[in-house]
Formats: C-alpha cells, structure tokens, sequence
C-alpha cells in the first residue's frame, strides 16, 4: 500500500515517519506525476494560504480536486483540513471552515478529545487551528468540542483534523486513516 | 481542559513553517506582496537589516502600532524582533500576540551577559546560532526554532552556509559519538548535557533549523535547503530588489522545489538586479552582527 504525502510545505516528514510506523510505504508529491500508484493522499499541516498557492502553481489543485470527487480517500490535518473543506480550494467536505479559529498562536493548546466511537480518549494538539462551525450530510462530525466546535470530521473518502495527530506518538487517526479509508477502497477497486 | 504556551505547541508552530519563506516587511503594502507571493510568515520590522546598517545608532523593537497593522492585514503568522535579552520588550510583544518572537542580533543587545528565559512565555521563541553549542544554549533557554545568523543586510550568504554547514558537521558528529564521551563534548560546545543527549538520540537538533542572514537570490534559497535548512528567512533580500513581488514569489518556488534547477533558472529569468551586498571582509568587528549574544 501506497499513500502520498503533500510536500509543497508544511509538516511533511511527521506524516511520512508516522505512515512508515503504521507498515505503508509513503512518498512525497510534489507534482502531478506523483500522484499515479497511490492508494491515499495526506495534506499536512503547515499555511494553508501558502499550500494553496503552490497547489494552483504546480498545477495540482484540479488534479487532486478530481480525485477526491472519484472517491480517493484522502486525510487532511489542520492545513489539509482548511483546502479539503473550502469549496474554492478542494471542495472534498460538505461544511463551514472558520481558518485559526482559536486565535493566533498565544492561544495555540493541547487537550484531551473524545472521539466518536473510540473507547479511549485521544491528545489533541492544536496550533493556530481552524475548526468547522458545521458540517452537513454526508459529513459526520467525529469529534466536537464542548463549546460546539468540530474539529475532526469524515465524509465518505475524506478524513479531516483540526489538530495535529502527526506530532503525537498515537498512530490511531493514521490508521483508521489506512484500515477504514484506504484499505477498504483498494478492495473495492481491484 | 486546554493547555496553552506547551513546549509541543510552540516548537509545533515552527515545524508547520518547514519548508516555507518568511520575509521581512516594514509595512501593510509590504506584508500583502509576501503574503500573495506565499510566504509562511512575515518578519514586521521598521527596517531591514540592510537598513539598519546603513542608519546606525541603537535598533530596538519597531512600533507596536506598525506591527498591530500588519497583523491585522495578512492572515499568515505575523513575528517580530527584540533585543537580545530585552524581556520588557518580549512582554510587550507577546502582550500584542504575535505568533512568534525573534530574539536577534539584527538589533542593538540589551544585555550583553543573558538571554531572555524563553521558557516563560507563553509566545514562541526563534534565535540565531553559529554552532550547534550556540543552538543547544538557545534551546535551553526555552527558543522552540533555531535560524542560522548568517551575516544580517550584506545579500550575501558566506556567513550562512558556514554556520548550516558547522551545526550539521556538529551534529553528524555528536550522533556517531560514543554515550561515554558525550558529557566532555557537552563541556566542549558549553552546552547542557541533556541536550547534546537528545541530539545523540535523535541525530538532529529537537527543534527546526531556517538558513537566516544573507539570502538574496532563489539559487541563495536553494543551496541553503540543499545544505539542510528546514525553510529559509529572507531579510533585506526581497524590498531591495528591482521587483519586490516577482522575487518572493521566485524566493518560495525556489525553496519548495530546491533541487528543479530547471524550474528555479525559470523563475530566477529577468528578476532584475538583486541587493547590492557587502563583502564581509570589509566589515570591522563591531559591524559584524553574528558576533552578538552567543
């Protein structure tokens, strides 16, 4: 099994060490040849301003926009979750993204988050992140915060994160990522 | 219960910045160019290092009006300087919010015996080094980013390469290091222990490392992430340059893709001249900034 990481910036190399861990082989895209023989595609954190400027520019924003409409699973965090829910950038989730919605980096925090399904807890850490005020069908809100934010969320092929599971040592989202999502659609397809 | 101001979230903010170009502006106009041209953050200060040079006398904190509006003009992390051991003007900063503060030598030191404790702010903390001893001093006074100094407002990046080139040589060399012999070269780098013993574990420094002080070109951008950097910091570079907007926007594809010399000579095409720079021999001793706080 193949998954992708976006590399045009950001938190790459966490993905990369945490998929590895996970037993998949993952590899950088950083144009659009590296996008043929994959099985999944992760958008790291890092500025999403900037990420989607450099999508426009090398020319993968309607590439991977194709592929999430095609199904292609695919896992943003942070970053990744803002493009994937921005109807101009990825248009892979049906909600309302409000971009550093905590507050700038003074209010960056880590807590512990109760998802959906999952017996034990698991650490958040957000930084200067943004959150979804909603989501609608066929977007399932996986973890809300007590103030109402969601802040993890999947709809169909695409998993999203406010936080950062790839600063943790817990591999849990990566490989519901790879069982749930990537494993299931590779038999499906061959 | 949330939990603000960790070491995992202010080191954390600097590792989504990787790969990425921060740039100095002196204004709003400025701060949108980078912004636009896709910069991870902008450094607000009232003058460039090229500036400050040229002007002399005492560089302190710029104006917090001048920082408050550019942090309301970009949405991009905003970060700002201090001098070196300034705490009053760090309290000031983190009181404003900025996402980052740059303790640096591109100002005029307020105190030439101690940093600032960095660990007590609930603000991030970026610092220059020379050396991987000058790094670990830094980290255990709390910085969650390292930068190289390079030689601040010269456009030229001899001082930068020296000093990505003698952290990573260190480092090679502290990881490869039998455990036995690692208290001496702690004693050596005058650097604590416990630090030169994670780097032993990890094989590199525990927070990223920028190329800072001298890069003036996107070829400047790539050689600096070819030799390791974890993103680049570009000073006087951009403004000082013919056309501001074509050479950050050249800057950030350079370093985002540092070894497609056949995209970077694309974009490097007709940028116009670059800042003019300075020799470094040609600096005294008391020009040289690097040489502050180490």
């Amino acid at each position: 099994m193949k998954i992708g990481v976006l590399a045009l910036q950001g938190a790459v190399s966490e993905h990369v060490d945490m998929l590895t861990a996970c037993g998949v082989t993952a590899r950088p895209v950083k144009e659009q040849p590296d996008l043929t023989g994959l099985d999944g595609l992760v958008i790291p954190g890092g500025e999403s301003t900037t990420m989607r400027k450099l999508l426009v520019r090398e020319q993968l924003l309607s590439p991977i926009k194709t592929l999430v409409q095609q199904g292609f699973p695919i896992f943003g965090t942070c970053a990744g979750l803002v493009l994937l829910a921005q109807p101009e950038s990825l248009d892979g989730l049906n909600g309302t993204v409000v971009r550093n919605g905590f507050g700038r980096q003074r209010e960056s925090f880590e807590t512990a988050l109760t998802v959906k399904g999952w017996s034990k807890p698991y650490h958040g850490i957000f930084i200067r992140a943004p959150y979804l005020s909603e989501v609608k069908q066929p977007a399932e809100a996986l973890v809300t915060l007590a103030d109402g934010q969601i802040v993890a969320a999947q709809q169909k092929n695409v998993l999203v994160t406010s936080f950062h599971p790839e600063l943790t040592s817990d591999p849990r989202f990566h490989q519901y990522f790879i069982d749930q999502m990537v494993a299931k659609r590779s038999d499906q397809v061959n | 219960m949330k939990e603000t101001g960790t070491t995992t979230v202010k080191r954390g903010m600097a590792q989504m910045q990787r790969g990425g170009v921060i740039m100095d502006v002196a204004n709003v106009e400025q701060a949108k160019i980078a912004e636009n041209a896709g910069a991870v953050a902008v450094m607000a200060l009232e003058r460039v290092p090229s500036d400050i040079r040229a002007a002399g006398g005492v560089a302190r904190m710029s104006d917090p009006a001048m920082i408050k509006a550019i942090m309301a003009a970009v949405t991009i992390p905003v970060m700002a300087k201090v001098r070196i051991g300034h705490i009053a003007e760090a309290r000031i900063l983190e009181a404003i919010g900025v996402d980052y503060i740059d303790e640096s030598e591109v100002l005029t030191p307020a105190d030439d015996n101690y940093h600032i404790n960095k660990n007590d702010y609930k603000v991030p903390f970026v610092c220059g080094c020379r050396d991987l001893g000058e790094a670990l001093r830094r980290i255990g006074e709390g910085a969650s980013m390292m930068r190289t100094k390079g030689e601040p407002g010269t456009g030229n990046i001899i001082e930068a390469v020296r000093h990505m080139e003698k952290v990573n040589e260190q480092i090679g060399h502290v990881k490869v290091a039998d455990p036995d012999q690692l208290m001496t070269i702690s004693r050596d780098l005058k650097a604590p222990y416990e630090l030169v013993k994670q780097v032993h574990d990890l094989g590199k420094l525990p927070v990223v490392n920028f190329a800072a002080g001298g890069v003036s070109t996107p070829a400047d951008a790539a050689l600096m992430m070819n030799l390791g950097a974890d993103g680049i910091f570009v000073g006087s570079g951009i403004f000082k340059s013919e056309n501001p907007a074509k050479f950050a926007k050249a800057i950030v594809t350079a370093t985002a893709h540092p070894t497609d010399y056949a995209l970077i000579a694309k974009v490097s095409e007709h940028l116009g001249k670059p800042m003019k720079g300075i020799d470094i021999s040609t600096l005294t001793e008391d020009q040289k900034m690097a040489d502050r706080g180490i």
